[in-house]
């Protein structure tokens, strides 16, 4: 069971669910976040103060999978997200202990599909 | 000026009087007669020359004129709340610029196109530069205050237009067709319904014809409205319409700004009155009441039909009748605005909930509540429409042919405005493009066009 935490831009949400949908991967939360690499981003103007963002924001994505899914939700997100520039995110993969369903008690592989 | 005229008035008096007393002295009958006349003739024109400042009705209308303001900023945030978080500073922004710019056109050229004494299509230019416009009596209300509550309306009506371009058009082409718009479009139409001089009879007259549009149906609606379909059309849909399109992002700024909207439409009906008196009591009333009607007619059928009214509901509603009430709160009773008000509810709904079956994307339903209750509300002037109120019978009172000429004023304002706005949409394309950038769009107005972020999300 892996969780796979991706960064992105926040306008490539939309088409980065569907990516996932058409890849059998249903389960996801979103969170808006803010962040900082190698993107120095847009600038904004309050009353001719500039405010040159040192975070600037971006979409989390977080989704449990099961280890043959890897790729797929990988391949997903990255065609999807993708824009060419500085700043399209990244995703980064981490091991999962357990997983439990709510509802049911269900454990483990059942409890993330 | 004034001064001297009543000097003029004494004197002529006095003369009047003294050639009826000496000719009653000498007992001649034609000097009797004659000295009569003189009396009358100079009574005759003291009442004529006498257009006077009232201080009641110059209150009254000081703070109509500022209600009619607030709708702006009202508007402004009931769009505001309707459209994605990151395009909300570019309605804002596009509500406030036409505040400043409106006024601007309006006292250069705005006010002499619409009600310049000169008949016809256009006004003249007679009133550039306000000139000409001074502290005089226009009625019973200073001249500058007549031309400041007409300016009002002047602001808010291209206002209106960019619910349908929300969140895609460019904001220097919305300026650009904003600004033509308001000189060949609004006003010319507001002219033919309210700036005619009184004896012209020509192909304008609409007014003059006899249309009944108290408050601006014709005028500032249906006009905008139909404005804001071929805008919809020529600009196409939003990217990701209709599915990719998230909800409102802030319903309670759309709340207040209804709430704005119908507190300030107070001033704009029945400050179209122009005095503080009866008739502008009743158009307070009516346009209330349209208003409940409305909005309580749309939260039932949408319990009804959907299970669950909702806020998004109930205050489109309450919008579609004052719209529906603006022609009509001079001229009809609280009954016949219970009819205008559901009947515009009703209406709105089922126009609204046709709009994505028929596949244009009207952003933030421009037509569906201010062009189909506007057109509605002037359709039902002519029925409900009430001679002991406003002097004109409707058809409820066995005036048939008042709806026809409703008609008339419909299809002129409809077929006009619709023309002359797709050209200047067109033109504004060719010159500025009127669409901003794919990757524009998907960053948000706010970010694109006015490197501003409404809402902080750490700090």
């Amino acid at each position: 069971m892996k969780y796979i935490v991706a960064i992105i831009q926040p306008d490539r949400l939309d088409e980065v669910l569907d990516a996932l949908e058409k890849s059998e991967i249903h389960l996801v939360t979103v969170t808006q976040v803010m962040g900082r690499g190698r993107q120095k981003g847009i600038a904004e103007f309050y009353r001719g103060h500039k405010e040159v963002g040192s975070l600037l924001r971006k979409i989390k994505l977080e989704i449990a999978v099961s280890h043959d899914f890897v790729e797929k939700a990988i391949t997903a997100i990255t065609g999807a997200a993708k824009s060419g520039s500085i700043g399209d995110g990244k995703i980064i993969v981490l091991n999962i202990e357990d997983c439990v369903r709510i509802r049911t008690g269900e454990r483990g592989g059942e409890a993330i599909g | 000026m004034k001064q001297t005229k009543k000097l003029i008035m004494m004197l002529m008096i006095c003369i009047g009087c003294s050639a009826l007393f000496g000719s009653t002295a000498m007992a001649q009958e034609v000097g009797v007669v004659e000295a009569v006349e003189a009396v009358a003739e100079a009574v005759a024109e003291v009442t004529e020359a006498a257009d006077e400042i009232n201080a009641a009705d110059t209150a009254w209308m000081l703070i109509a004129t500022a209600l009619v303001l607030l709708m702006t900023p009202g508007l402004a945030f009931f769009y505001g709340g309707l459209v994605r978080r990151k395009n909300v500073l570019s309605v804002l922004m596009q509500c406030f610029m036409c505040m400043c710019v409106m006024t601007v056109l309006w006292v250069v050229i705005g006010y002499s196109l619409a009600f310049g004494s000169q008949p016809g299509f256009w006004g003249g230019f007679e009133y550039m530069m306000f000139n000409g416009v001074g502290l005089e009596a226009n009625g019973t209300i200073p001249h500058v205050l007549f031309a400041a509550f007409q300016g009002m309306f002047a602001i808010i009506t291209p206002a209106l237009i960019i619910g349908a371009f929300a969140e895609r058009m460019k904001f220097s082409a919305f300026l650009f067709f904003s600004i033509l718009w308001l000189l060949f479009v609004y006003c010319p139409v507001c002219h033919w319904v309210w700036g005619q001089p009184g004896d012209y009879e020509g192909f304008f007259a609409l007014g003059n014809d006899g249309a009944l549009d108290f408050a601006g149906g014709t005028v500032v609606h249906i006009n905008a409205a139909v404005a804001a379909l071929m805008a919809a059309f020529v600009l196409g849909k939003r990217a990701g319409y209709p599915s990719k399109i998230s909800p409102p992002h802030n319903l309670p700024f759309a709340v207040l700004g209804a709430g704005l909207l119908w507190f300030g439409w107070f001033g704009f009906n029945a400050g179209s009155e122009l005095a503080a008196d009866a008739v502008a009591a009743n158009a307070l009333l009516v346009t209330h009441v349209a208003a409940s009607a409305a909005g309580v007619t749309w939260a039932l059928i949408e319990w009804i039909k959907r299970g669950k009214p909702t806020v998004l509901g109930i205050i489109t509603g309450a919008v579609a009748g004052l719209v529906g009430i603006t022609p009509a709160c001079g001229f009809v009773n609280s009954s016949g605005a219970l009819a205008i008000g559901a009947g515009a509810g009703i209406l709105a709904f089922v126009f609204v909930a046709l709009k994505e079956k028929l596949g244009y994307d009207d952003s933030l339903d421009v037509w569906g509540v201010h062009g189909i209750a506007g057109i509605w509300g002037a359709l039902a002037t002519g029925i409900f429409a009430i001679e002991a109120i406003g002097g004109t019978a409707g058809v409820l009172e066995g005036n048939g042919g008042q709806l026809l000429i409703q008609c008339k004023a419909v299809l002129y304002t409809l077929i006009y405005s619709g023309i002359v706005s797709f050209v200047l949409l067109k033109a504004v394309d060719l010159v500025v493009g009127l669409r901003i950038a794919e990757q524009a769009e998907r960053v948000g107005l706010d970010l694109s066009d006015h490197a501003e972020a409404a809402y902080t999300l750490v700090d």
